[in-house]
């Protein structure tokens, strides 16, 4: 394995309260030293054998613990027309991330010990990211029985969803809940009432009224998110509100956080970065589920992420074909890739002063990694060297045709974004390079 | 003066001297429909296609007779199936027909912006005939064009549009175009059938009927779209008849020369009193007839005919 000296970047790690220029040496796939101009002869004192350490050049750049996603969608087993383990492990590598929990939303669903170590097989196969499977909470995601989720842990799974079809029946939640902490496990809810949204294209609102979409109102997440938060504070058990969109969301999850229930919380880009208005002209890449909400949703969401309620940003990358897209806005598939554009639209919170750099590294890095208890989330001497170097100058466009992922519905096409990971390392790899 | 767009989509997008252009444009078509030889060559070698993926006889025969007395070949394609059903898609039908060089397409369509769809990607025009339930500006301009004949104006009036306004694509054309036009709009049905924030297009919001028709010179009745109701939407129509049917007593609130208008077709005895729509106030079948001159009007705009 190559040894490299990751020279004068700018290092931000919150779990080391650390935000400092210094030197990172890499050796063994760990971090083998970080310090202040480690020299050529610290580098050798350090280092177990003398070979010359490969020296990267990273002053005027940030470098932070990897970035992990903690809500993406694979699409493989099943939909590989859509997106594979390789090409999504490859979107995410060229934008930043070092790791990725992908949804159990395949075909077939992700509820059992193979499902899950076929995943896994495939991403140590091609080696780019890690992959943790997040397996469903019930079989099928049909909400009925429970999952083994004892058999999924021992498998790998590192939490449990029906992420797409929402828990309705409240008391499987709750055996869900239960069961899973007592494997140590998180549950992660998708929060929407659908016996509410059935049939919604859209937020309800004034844009749906005008473009006579049937709307999805933001009371469908907000019940869901108030007897989640219910049911976690009555067993004592934790749970994560993935893809929170609504201004009432963050204000239950906030009033929950301080009573001592133990909730987390999550949000994509495209709610804090896009308002319903986008669907103006029917374009079916702005359709997602939960919808792209009001402006006051956007400004709490903001306001949110400010203040710690929402914990971390996930990307809830959900890769879809044209053939998927292409059709009536009613019949197109929800949801838009994000893998590629996650960080560049992040950093804007960061340009607004919402949140320090520092912030932004703790909601996609260290956070994700403790609510998933996965490695990573900091960059510590001993530690496998996963770690994200980007260049905060770095102006760009978005150009779906040059994504790694294989779809290319982003309604963020075309847009100018300032901010990019350059340099993609995982265990001491690099498994993405602006250069190369 | 022309359309400033290749497409009529909505009465959205069309201003105020668009509207006045495509209403005269209808009202000097009138008088073909009333010749022995109802036929004009304004329109000869010119193709127009009707593609409805949504049954319909009054809207889909109209256009078919203005494009034929405008001399146009014109050519029907029905299909109840959604593209997603037939497997063919959308995108691959109107590509197919585009193909074939005609000059304007007409759709219906049960999506929401279907119509909008094709017109960004096809180079004809595209007509819509009404799209979920978005948009139907041609019985917008119909009704206008009648509104017109029988008032002379269409500022300053007051027009009350009564029922399922949620689902209603005839309602939010007609609150754009007369809104434009200067007349002032009341809504009114019950609550679970009016969408959010529909005040903010400019209308007030009434759940009584009387409220809604008080001083009205025109009333305009939506059909209860019984295919359209939700589970759980609404007890009865029974009950929806007691309150919201237009009969005699409650024509008795509006102005005494009020119009009373139905996009058809029409449910006797629930929204509409039989006895009211075969009265002296309907102006029902007039504006059918008017229909056939607004969309001859409407082809010939867009078609580029020489009169």
């Amino acid at each position: 394995m190559k040894r490299y000296l990751l020279r004068g970047g700018r290092i931000v790690d919150p779990a080391q309260n650390r935000d400092a220029v210094a030197d990172i040496l890499i050796e063994k796939g760990r971090i083998a030293a970080i310090g202040e101009n480690l020299t050529e002869q610290r580098v050798r004192e350090k280092g177990q054998r003398t070979s010359e350490p490969v020296i990267i050049d990273l002053r005027r750049k940030i470098v932070c613990p990897g970035l992990i996603d903690m809500h993406t969608h694979l699409r493989e087993p099943g939909f590989e027309y859509k997106e594979t383990i390789e090409t999504g492990s490859r979107a995410a590598a060229a934008g930043g991330f070092t790791a990725v929990a992908c949804m159990p939303n395949t075909d077939p669903v992700n509820d059992n010990h193979s499902v899950t170590e076929y995943i896994l097989r495939k991403a140590r196969d091609c080696g780019i990211v890690r992959v943790y499977p997040i397996a469903a909470i019930s079989r099928g995601s049909e909400g009925k029985i429970l999952v083994e989720m004892g058999d999924l842990k021992e498998a790998g799974a590192v939490a449990f969803s029906d992420d797409g079809k929402p828990v309705m029946n409240s008391r499987l939640m709750r055996r869900a809940l239960e069961y899973a902490a007592s494997f140590g496990m998180p549950v992660i809810s998708h929060c929407e009432d659908s016996t509410l949204s059935q049939g919604g294209l859209m937020n309800e609102s004034f844009v749906s009224t005008e473009l006579g979409l049937r709307g999805i109102p933001n009371a469908a997440e907000d019940i869901m998110v108030m007897r989640d938060i219910a049911l976690a504070d009555y067993t004592g058990t934790p749970v994560h509100i993935a893809h929170v969109s609504t201004a009432g969301a963050v204000r239950l999850i906030r009033e929950a956080k301080a009573r001592g229930v133990k909730v987390t919380a999550e949000t994509a880009p495209h709610y804090f970065t896009l308002t319903d208005e986008a669907l103006r002209g029917y374009d079916t890449k702005t359709k997602v589920n939960p919808p792209l909400r009001s402006r006051p949703d956007l400004e709490s969401i903001k306001e949110g992420l400010r203040d710690g309620t929402i914990d971390t940003i996930a990307s809830d990358h959900a890769p879809h074909a044209s053939t998927d897209k292409d059709v009536e806005f009613e019949y197109a598939a929800s949801g838009m890739v994000g893998l590629e554009t996650s960080l560049g639209l992040s950093l804007k919170l960061v340009e607004e002063g919402i949140l320090s750099l520092s912030d932004l590294v703790m909601k996609m890095s260290t956070n994700p990694a403790a609510i998933l208890k996965i490695t990573g989330g900091t960059l510590k001497e001993g530690f496998e060297a996963d770690i994200t170097v980007i260049d905060p100058a770095l102006e760009w466009t978005v150009d779906v045709m040059n994504f790694r992922s294989k779809s290319r519905n982003s309604p963020f096409k075309g847009w100018r974004l300032r901010g990019k990971a350059v340099l993609t390392i995982v265990g001491g790899e690099i498994r993405y390079s602006a250069d190369a | 003066m022309k359309l400033s767009s290749k497409d009529i989509l909505g009465m959205k997008e069309l201003s105020v001297g668009e509207i006045e252009l495509i209403l005269e444009t209808a009202e000097s078509f009138m008088e073909v429909s009333t010749r022995e030889i109802k036929k004009v060559p304004t329109l000869r070698g010119k193709t127009v296609i009707n593609l409805f993926f949504e049954p319909s006889t009054r809207t889909r025969t109209s256009f078919e007779i203005a494009a034929k007395r405008l001399s146009a070949d014109a050519v029907n394609i029905s299909s109840t199936t959604s593209s997603a059903v037939k497997g063919e898609t959308l995108i691959d039908t109107a590509r197919n027909l585009e193909a074939m060089n005609p000059d304007i397409i007409v759709i219906r369509h049960s999506c929401s912006g279907a119509p909008q769809m094709l017109a960004g990607l096809v180079k004809q025009s595209i007509i819509n005939a009404g799209d979920g339930a978005h948009e139907h500006p041609t019985q917008a301009l119909l009704d206008m064009l009648t509104i017109r004949q029988k008032k002379g104006r269409i500022a300053g009036l007051s027009v009350a549009i009564i029922g399922d306004i949620a689902h209603s694509r005839v309602a939010r054309s007609n609150i754009y175009g007369l809104t434009k036009m200067g007349a002032s709009v009341t809504v009114a049905g019950p609550s679970i059938m009016m969408p959010r924030e529909i005040e903010r297009m400019g209308v007030k919001v009434h759940h009584d009927m009387k409220e809604a028709v008080k001083n009205a010179d025109i009333i305009m009745m939506l059909r209860i779209q019984l295919e359209r109701q939700e589970v759980n939407m609404f007890p009865s129509l029974r009950e929806y008849a007691n309150y919201y049917c237009l009969d005699q007593k409650s024509l008795k609130w509006a102005k005494e020369d009020v119009l009373v208008m139905h996009p058809g077709p029409i449910n006797r005895g629930v929204e509409i009193a039989p006895d009211i729509a075969d009265g002296p106030s309907s102006v029902i079948l007039e504006q059918v007839t008017n229909g056939v001159a607004v969309r001859m009007a409407l082809l010939y705009l867009l078609a580029g005919g020489e009169s």
